[in-house]
């Protein structure tokens, strides 16, 4: 580097505000899309104006899971799968805090399920940015339920032969009011959509589809730049993608916002309105 | 023509992933095989774009703009 690094951090504070520098490199693996989520939640919280003491950012366990690790805002490193549980207690409690849920496919729909579907039901204002890479990376690569079908893992010897859940169209029929897929590829748009997420009031589930590179791409013999091709290849704007005959859909996924519904009571709110109601009292 | 970015990379952070240099629409960076090290190999070919920064799981590619860079530079 020919310049001072403390001037760098003064013109890309967009997103290095948010970081803590001294926790830097991450442990992820090289090519790993996880950074690019952690970048843009950054710069969608700087530009709405949230300060580091305004934001909580909850986990669970996964290489996805240790995001909150490099956030300098309030962080909590939970139990595997039990993110929402720690996040609808947080919110409840500080319902002035942006709450943001980092977690993965394993975290979220496989030991997490349960807790997924029942934030959703309640339509708390928290905001799930879930990194699906189709597998479980930091345990090595077990299937998920979001493995597509043929792929290699470890526990699927000759490819995964269980149907996946659509993640997104799971979201939205247990409750969630904003629903979104972005992509690790497409980080100005992921930015954009995490922003719209966090402004919305109410459950708000974003889908990051990330490479893992070391772990899914090596198993499966994709080289690190196949797989991020393969996100630009595959996924389509969702305007396009109402125009796009069924044929020309299969193998293919929409990205952008999926579903947003504004008319449903938020439950932090319904919660402590009811507290006043039966107390007589503020909080 | 003149320059519309000026690329910087800090090594002790870089992966050497490559993805930076795969996404680059001018091929500006070259990765440096042996010391697994993103390098802007061709600075004059670089349009601004940003793109390599964005996509950087590392935190560790910054472009600026030649007047930014003048003023950081100067400091
Ligand atoms: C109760 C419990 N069961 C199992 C594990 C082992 N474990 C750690 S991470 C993980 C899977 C994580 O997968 P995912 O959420 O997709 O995260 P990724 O690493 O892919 O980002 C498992 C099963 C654990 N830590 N705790
Ligand atoms: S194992 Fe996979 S998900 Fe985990 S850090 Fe490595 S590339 Fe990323
Ligand atoms: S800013 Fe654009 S043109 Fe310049 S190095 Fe980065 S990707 Fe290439
Ligand atoms: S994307 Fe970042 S980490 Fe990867 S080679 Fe480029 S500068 Fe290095
Ligand atoms: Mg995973």
């Amino acid at each position: 580097m020919n310049v001072p690094f403390e001037k760098v951090l003064e013109k890309k504070e967009s997103y290095f505000k948010y970081l803590r520098l001294d926790k830097l490199p991450t442990i992820w693996c090289p090519g790993c899309g996880i950074g690019q989520a952690l970048k843009a939640t950054c710069m969608a919280l700087y530009d709405l104006g949230i300060d580091n003491d305004q934001v909580a950012m909850v986990s669970g366990i996964g290489c996805s899971s240790r995001t909150p690790g490099y956030f300098d805002g309030f962080t909590l490193h939970t139990t595997h799968g039990r993110a929402l549980a720690f996040a609808t207690g947080l919110k409840l409690f500080k319902p002035e805090l942006t709450t943001i849920v980092f977690t993965g496919d394993g975290d979220c729909f496989a030991i997490g399920g349960n807790h997924f579907i029942h934030a959703a039901r309640r339509n708390i204002d928290v905001t799930v940015v879930m990194i699906n890479n189709w597998i479980y990376g930091m345990t090595h690569g077990q299937v998920s339920p979001t493995t597509p079908l043929g792929s290699q893992t470890t526990t699927t010897p000759g490819g995964n032969y269980e149907p996946n859940f659509d993640v997104a169209e799971l979201a939205k029929a247990a409750g969630a009011t904003y629903v979104a897929r972005g992509t690790a590829y497409h980080v100005t748009e992921l930015k954009k959509l995490i922003q719209d997420g966090i402004k919305h009031k109410g459950f708000s589930f974003i889908e990051v589809l990330s490479p893992c590179t070391i772990i899914y791409g090596r198993k499966n013999r994709m080289t690190f730049e196949e797989m991020y091709m393969w996100l630009k290849e595959n996924t389509i704007p969702v305007k396009a993608w109402e125009k796009l005959p069924e044929e020309k859909r299969a193998g293919k996924l929409p990205r952008g916002v999926l579903y947003h519904d504004d008319s449903r009571p938020e439950y932090t709110e319904v919660y402590w309105n009811r507290v006043k109601q039966l107390s007589g009292g503020e909080k | 023509m003149a320059v519309k970015g000026i690329v910087e990379v800090r090594e002790d952070w870089c992966k050497g992933c490559n993805i930076c240099a795969s996404v680059c629409p001018t091929k500006v960076l070259e990765l440096d095989k042996v010391r697994a090290v993103m390098t802007v190999a061709h600075p004059e070919k670089c349009i601004g774009c940003k793109q390599c920064e964005m996509i950087c799981p590392d935190f560790c590619i910054y472009v600026f703009t030649p007047e930014e860079y003048k003023e950081i530079a100067s400091a």
